[in-house]
């Protein structure tokens, strides 16, 4: 594929120091958190946004947060960049390393500290994988909201860099909103503590910056976050509509109806196809849209509200209503909806966007990015959390043909700028990394992305934190 | 004071302050303006200037508002669409002793929460994106409309409780929520503060979906529902939504709390009221004398620290947010050391001093004082949006 996308050019200084540098990391944690060797390297020279990849200099695995704040130190000191790294499942390049720097994984950080539930907390160290907090206390009645499709692999330290959602933060937020605390090492090594087990922290909302700042702001080591008690029961139903017109504005009179299910996930024709041919999970294929609506609570909650949306969607003239029988069936559905990404990439290679728009706007967006699309003479499938506006249309296209990647790359940016004139944005939870840093003028003016960048150099003021991402490289102050 | 009327003059009257270095002390309705220590500043700025409504689709859920309209306005608007702000702000006039009309900008420039905080989130959660004038004049636009994004830094976070510090809202857009139709309050009656935390984190534990648990002791019980609430202390739990659903769940909590103590149920109209009074602080309303502290600790650690203050210090208190949110009131000084001190034996968790007479707030800060990395950190953060130093100086130092 060609590269559009331009990384900073490595620091020559530092790559000159290369073999000084690894000796040093080696006195400063034991060797077996240290890899340096070329083929060692190689898992870490991208993440799942994989059509571009750089070698790091060395890959650092820490234990604790003393040892990454021994790096961050020893690398501000010496003038080395760092590329923080969880389970680099980003999809938009977020834990793709450059030639220069150091890339500091959280993966064997993965212990649970502490589940209190009297004040319904759980403090993890940052490479805890997403699911394996709620699956530590499901048992116990509670769960973990924000449930990104990566949830399997993906860690909480990437969850709060890039503010991860999922299909349930129509009802529950995303990750800024179920976060109370972290603990973080600044770019110079310092250790901080942000917030706590109490609600609101104290002074400016730090902790609230640090959401969804990309790796930019510091290292974060430890999070406390918010349990929920988990409801007696969830239920998904599948509507099938014969155009997503219908389908986009049944969500819309759901919404406006007082109603908030806890996730409404729409897939158009082709998303349906790819899905239901990889997990079986029972799809009507006689329609042009699907949206999945779950509900919660006892039986007779769910039997109400379900009432209601059935009796929105048929004003809708929706085609097929399937409730489903069983848990393993509910399971099966999402199972459906949860591999989209990996669905589609079995059959063609793809790239996903990520742009949120207003609600209003579903219907006219969704066709206007048929029409994009159709010009550059590629497919796309429409897997996405209606309630929320947040679009992921896969482009699909061969990774094989230069020419074609190249258009898939250029329809994808026609979609996202789509999306910010229609009142949206770039990204709703993949993140910007370097897929959408040149696209960042088009959302913000000259001043607005000058006071974002000055506000991070209160940070990291010599771009040592992830540099080559979230904000164009040109301008830079 | 300064009114402007449009986000241009508004800008064009900070560029000339920063340019000239003259401070200004930034408000909306001035309700809140004994928020944080006293400011000193050449000037005050008010956005009340800056009304309307500029984007509302129920639909959508969504509303973008000037920052000087009246809250009251917002949430009119918002009732006739059968919608509200989730976080439920409380009105400060009574405890702040203040007079006149309470802005959303100031709602959200002070992260204003209510009971409901404690489910649905705090101001900051539903603001979705902001336009505001930095301290060198220049016009920012941060978020936007829509609930998911993670385009960029996150100030819209940021500027939300930074108290007219770091810039100068002129209009804010935000997430709203469908009014229930439904609301029961389940009360447990005299209950201590130890059992009514413990009864409190059962409830919270169950999957009944509680949307605001309160306790109020002896000593403040007669303040509420004009002392119609039974026994000596009581313990309350709000249920919220569809009347079929609360029905159920109320049900299923009764059952669950009458081992903590006699159970009885309140309906819509006096829930209403109750929480109302509970969100605006009614029993430390009007006696502007007595020093007031608003404490935020982990849910469990609220009575703990009162009964140790109890030991050293005259003090009243009723408790929100499952028992993490003390409204503390002091019988003589503010204690401040010793408060602070005590928070931090107990866990995490910070004090604001509300109000105190004249003579002690200039030896209390009203904000926690920040560790200091993180007060150095805050420092540059504030210097990049307001490079001059001219909003509101003093407020939060």
């Amino acid at each position: 594929m060609s590269e559009a996308i331009q990384f900073l050019p490595p620091r020559p200084s530092v790559l000159a120091r290369r073999d000084t540098i690894i000796s040093d990391l080696l006195d400063l944690l034991p060797p077996e958190c240290v890899v340096h060797e070329a083929r060692a390297l190689v898992p870490f020279e991208t993440d799942a946004f994989i059509s571009y990849r750089r070698l790091p200099l060395a890959v650092v695995l820490p234990k604790n947060t003393a040892q990454v704040a021994a790096v961050m130190k020893y690398c501000h000191r010496a003038g080395i960049p760092v590329v923080p790294r969880g389970a680099g499942t980003s999809l938009s390049g977020g834990a793709i390393p450059q030639e220069d720097a150091i890339v500091l994984g959280l993966s064997r950080m993965s212990r649970i500290i502490e589940l209190d539930y009297a004040n319904r907390t759980a403090t993890v160290q940052a490479g805890v994988t997403n699911l394996s907090i709620s699956e530590a206390v499901a048992t116990d009645g509670f769960f973990y909201a924000p449930d990104p499709s990566s949830q399997l692999a993906c860690t909480i330290g990437g969850n709060i860099g890039m503010n991860s959602g999922g299909a349930h933060c129509l009802k529950y937020g995303v990750t800024t909103n179920n976060l109370l605390g972290v603990k973080m090492v600044l770019v110079d090594g310092t250790v901080i503590e942000l917030g706590g087990k109490h609600l609101d922290a104290a002074g400016y909302d730090l902790l609230g910056l640090v959401c969804g700042s990309e790796g930019q702001l510091g290292i974060v080591t430890e999070a406390t976050v918010r349990l929920i008690a988990k409801p007696e029961g969830a239920r998904p139903v599948l509507f099938g509509f014969d155009t997503s017109e219908e389908a986009g504005s049944c969500v819309a009179d759901i919404i406006g109806s007082g109603i908030i299910p806890v996730a409404i996930e729409f897939m158009d024709k082709p998303a349906i196809e790819i899905c239901e041919a990889f997990a079986k999970a029972g799809y009507p294929l006689d329609v042009g849209a699907l949206l999945i609506v779950e509900v919660e609570g006892s039986e007779a909650e769910m039997d109400a509200t379900l009432a209601s949306i059935v009796e929105i969607a048929r004003r809708h003239g929706v085609k097929t209503v399937r409730e489903c029988q069983s848990a393993t069936e509910a399971a099966l559905i999402w199972k459906g909806r949860k591999s989209a990404f990996g669905a589609t990439g079995r059959i063609a290679d793809y790239i996903c966007m990520d742009g949120t728009v207003p609600l209003g706007k579903l219907s006219y967006v969704l066709e206007e990015t048929s029409k994009i699309v159709e010009r550059f003479g590629l497919r796309v499938a429409n897997v996405f959390h209606a309630g929320d506006g947040n679009m992921h249309p896969l482009i699909l296209f061969n990774a094989n043909d230069p020419e074609e990647a190249a258009k898939a790359e250029e329809a994808g940016n026609e979609i996202l700028k789509l999306c910010v004139d229609a009142g949206g944005c770039l990204t709703g939870e993949h993140g910007v990394g370097i897929e959408k840093r040149d696209l960042m003028r088009h959302q913000y003016s000259d001043a607005e992305l000058a006071q974002q960048m000055t506000v991070r150099a209160a940070f990291d003021e010599g771009w040592l934190l992830n540099p080559s991402k979230v904000f164009p490289l040109e301008g830079r102050a | 004071m300064l009114i402007p009327h449009s986000e241009t003059d508004a800008a064009y009257v900070i560029r000339t302050a920063a340019s000239e270095g003259k401070t200004l002390a930034l408000c909306g309705g001035n309700t809140r303006s004994g928020f944080g220590n006293a400011v000193e500043a050449a000037e005050t700025v008010s956005s009340r200037g800056l009304t309307g409504i500029v984007d509302y689709d129920p639909g959508e859920m969504v509303m973008t508002v000037r920052a000087g309209t009246p809250a009251a306005e917002v949430e009119a608007a918002l009732a006739q669409n059968r919608q509200m702000m989730a976080f439920e702000p409380m009105d400060h006039r009574g405890i702040m002793a203040t007079t006149g009309e309470p802005t959303i900008g100031g709602v959200f420039a002070a992260n204003v929460s209510g009971p409901r905080r404690l489910i649905a989130g705090a101001a900051r959660d539903s603001l979705l994106g902001i336009r505001f004038v930095n301290g060198s004049g220049e016009i920012i636009r941060a978020g936007g409309r829509v609930m998911k994004n993670v385009t960029g830094l996150d100030l819209v976070k940021l500027l939300a409780g930074s108290f007219g510090t770091l810039g100068f809202l002129t209009e804010v857009t935000f997430r709203v929520l469908p009014v229930p139709p439904s609301i029961e309050t389940i009360v447990i009656a005299d209950l201590d503060d130890e059992q009514a935390t413990n009864a409190m984190a059962a409830a919270m534990a169950l999957p009944v979906e509680v949307s605001a648990a309160a306790h109020l002791p002896p000593t403040v019980r007669h303040h509420f529902l004009d002392g119609a609430l039974p026994g000596s202390a009581a313990t309350v739990l709000r249920l919220e939504g569809l009347s079929a659903s609360v029905a159920v769940r109320a049900e299923k909590l009764a059952a669950v709390m009458q081992a903590f103590g006699s159970v009885t149920r309140l309906g819509m109209e006096e829930s209403k009221t109750l929480w109302r009074e509970i969100s605006d602080v009614k029993p430390y309303a009007g006696i502007a004398e007595k020093p007031l502290w608003r404490v935020s600790v982990a849910p469990t650690t609220g009575h703990r620290l009162v009964a140790a203050l109890r030991l050293e210090a005259g003090i009243d208190a009723f408790y929100d947010w499952q028992g993490g949110l003390v409204w503390m009131r002091m019988e003589a000084e503010p204690e401040a050391a010793l408060v602070r001190e005590q928070i931090h034996i107990l866990g995490t968790g910070h004090a604001t001093l509300m109000r105190a007479p004249a003579a002690m707030r200039p030896e209390t800060p009203a904000f926690e004082p920040l560790p200091a990395a993180i007060a150095a950190l805050s420092a540059r953060v504030k210097q990049k949006l307001d490079p001059v130093g001219i909003f509101s100086p003093g407020r939060m130092g």
